[in-house]
């Protein structure tokens, strides 16, 4: 038994080796097949990955917290205590790395020329600068210095939309706690630069005491956005929360942007779609080699039938010959994506879609990630398939009737 | 006296189509231990069939084969592979030998698979080469051997494992006159030298010359069946 196997690793060994263009054109075909499904989930993870970071880094944070409404009426009535017992104490929590305090309203942006609805925050930018894109996304002039700063920081595209420029002043006007519209100038101190038009657009930032100033409001937020040291901390600490306090509502960054939890599905089975593709076409290849590779060899499988081996032998010696292959080229595979991904570095530049990724929310450098989970599906597929694939032409070896084998030349 | 190989009302029909051909006819044959046969007969006589029942490599459509007492009848491929591999040892006209390995191998290979270990496969391997003189061309591959040298090879690997039984198609078909005559020299020898029993089928003058027995097909049917008393 051990020495019919041993012959047979090496027969099929051989024999894999015999028709050297073949066998190098269907091992080229599944290393194509598994760099293509493993560099394409990588990109593709990748792709979430970013943008679940822009997002995080655009200002939503891992956990959000709000006046129990603000979110279906984010008005200045619904704000929140920041101070309050309970907010202090939620504040106290391990899992918390940074936080960041803001009133966050709608406003509007009037310069000499222009005006502009936008979302005004007044921040602690010690705070802020370090929880969002913002700390490190003014290419002009300087970021706000105090809670006290009377200086505001806009976007590049704001700046261009409202044809204004640094050491400008501008006017801000929001309703205040008396339901009065009121207004306060500002100078520009600082145009930042977002990754995206939108957001450079929709946001401008000024210092918290200014806004409070402006608003008439003592000790009030619209939202604390929190940082944890770990994603994957984000429901345990929401679900920790639910029911804290009722003056709070306390809520994963998923839940405020219900497209991307989707999108996440929706890329688990798509990319189990594309697997499936691209191993149809592999499977084509497989089984079109080994038959013909049967066919060519039909004489020496009646001989070896003659000489005894058993049919059962026979089939293993053929489905074999497949799985050395698929090994071969899991192997290759997986090495020839691990370059490739390394070999693109931080990630690739999609600027030349600058317009679709802005629409998706993202920005122009993909990242590859690559995830165990990822690496194991694909390869998965192709091996367990691809020897489910590899026993039929060997099936059809084993089945032969040798006398009728043997006299085909 | 016990039967190495016993035919009993052996038909085959072969249905192509519509066509139905008549490739043997209620073949009656029996054969003992150490006998050299020889089958002669036209083209298409059913020389290869015969052989092929008697081998287990297809069923006749009618009628009963026994190797060594059995009825082969009654194996299944499992089965009737193991009883090649342990009872016959068979040469055919061309192409007889595995291309992927050497001589060495190829005569190993029944050993391999009957389980024998690695030492005493390389002793009786080298034993038998040297005996069919392939001495030093044991490393080569079939295509770097002459069609002869690769017959002999072919009756080595055959007769290694002792079997009770060769079964040989037109073994010199493809060989020149010297080579033919080599060869069955080498058959007769080993005939005589462990007993064993040969079925040769052939066309060559030489070897019905030579053999013991001589039966005659014609249209798939025993017509004559001649013993002489000329070998060597
Ligand atoms: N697989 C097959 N299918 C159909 N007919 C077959 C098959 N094998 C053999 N025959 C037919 O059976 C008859 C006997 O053939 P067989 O090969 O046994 O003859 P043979 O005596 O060996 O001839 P040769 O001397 O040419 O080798 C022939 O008419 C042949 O055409
Ligand atoms: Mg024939």
């Amino acid at each position: 038994m051990i020495n019919s196997i041993r012959l047979i690793f090496a027969l099929s060994w051989r024999n894999l080796w015999r028709n050297k263009r073949r066998t190098l054109i269907i091992l080229f075909a599944i290393i194509l097949g598994v760099w293509a499904m493993i560099v394409t989930a990588a990109f593709m993870r990748g792709m979430v990955f970013q943008m679940l970071e822009d997002t995080v880094d655009n200002l939503a944070g891992h956990v959000q917290i709000h006046h129990p409404q603000y979110l279906d009426d984010p008005v200045i009535d619904n704000s929140f205590n920041p101070q309050s017992a309970a907010v202090s104490k939620l504040l106290q929590d391990p899992r918390i790395a940074l936080s960041s305090t803001r009133i966050r309203l709608a406003a509007v942006i009037v310069s000499e020329r222009e005006s502009s609805g936008i979302t005004m925050l007044g921040i602690d930018p010690a705070q802020e600068s370090k929880v969002s894109f913002i700390g490190r996304s003014v290419v002009e002039g300087r970021f706000l210095d105090s809670t006290s700063d009377n200086g505001i920081v806009i976007g590049k595209a704001l700046a261009d939309k409202l044809q204004t420029r640094l050491g400008k002043r501008i006017v801000l006007m929001s309703q205040d706690i008396n339901n009065e519209i009121a207004d306060r100038g500002f100078r520009i101190v600082g145009i930042f630069d977002a990754p995206l038009d939108p957001t450079e657009k929709s946001f401008i930032f000024i210092a918290k005491d200014n806004a409070e100033k402006m608003l008439g409001l003592k000790n009030k937020a619209s939202e604390i956005v929190l940082r944890l040291h770990n994603t994957d901390m984000v429901n345990s600490l929401v679900n920790d929360y639910a029911q804290f306090d009722k003056n709070i509502d306390v809520m994963s960054w998923l839940k405020a942007e219900p497209y991307l939890e989707m999108m996440i599905e929706l890329m688990d089975s798509s990319m189990f779609i594309w697997y499936l593709i691209v191993f149809l076409a592999m499977a084509f290849g497989i089984i079109n080699t080994l038959l013909m590779a049967v066919f060519e060899r039909t004489r020496e499988f009646g001989l070896f039938q003659a000489l005894g081996q058993k049919p059962g032998f026979i089939l293993f010696q053929v489905w074999l010959e497949a799985v050395l292959m698929i090994i071969v080229g899991l192997v290759i595979g997986n090495i020839l994506s691990w370059l490739s991904v390394l070999a693109t570095g931080d990630g690739i530049d999609v600027s030349v879609f600058a317009r679709g990724m802005e629409m998706l929310n993202m920005s122009n450098i993909i990242p590859f990630v690559i995830t165990f989970d990822d690496l194991i599906v694909a390869n998965l597929t192709v091996a367990i398939l691809g020897m489910l694939t590899g026993l039929y032409p060997a099936w059809r070896a084993s089945r032969l009737v040798p006398a009728h084998a043997i006299t085909r030349i | 006296m016990k039967h190495v190989v016993k035919c009993e009302n052996i038909t085959k029909i072969f249905e192509q189509g519509l066509i139905k051909v008549n490739a043997l006819t209620d073949v009656n044959i029996s054969v003992e231990a150490g006998e050299f046969i020889c089958l002669s007969g036209p083209s298409g006589s059913g020389k290869s069939t015969l052989l092929n029942m008697i081998g287990g490599l297809d069923t006749p459509t009618s009628g009963e084969v026994y190797i060594d007492g059995d009825e082969i009848d009654t194996l299944n491929r499992s089965q009737l592979a193991d009883m090649r591999l342990h009872k016959i040892g068979f040469v055919f006209q061309a192409y007889n030998l595995i291309p992927v390995l050497s001589a060495q191998e190829n005569v190993e290979m029944v050993m391999q698979m009957q389980g024998i270990d690695k030492h005493t496969r390389h002793q009786r391997s080298s034993a038998i080469l040297k005996e069919v003189g392939l001495e030093g061309l044991e490393d080569r591959k079939p295509p770097e051997l002459s069609g002869g040298q690769q017959q002999r090879v072919a009756v080595a690997r055959a007769i290694v494992s002792q079997p009770s039984l060769i079964l040989a198609d037109e073994p010199t078909a493809n060989l020149d006159s010297n080579s033919a005559s080599n060869l069955i020299d080498l058959m007769l020898h080993i005939n005589k030298q462990h007993n064993t029993t040969f079925i040769i089928s052939t066309h060559d003058p030489m070897i019905m010359q030579r053999a013991r027995k001589l039966v005659k097909l014609h249209d798939g049917q025993i017509t004559d069946i001649i013993s002489q008393n000329n070998h060597v």
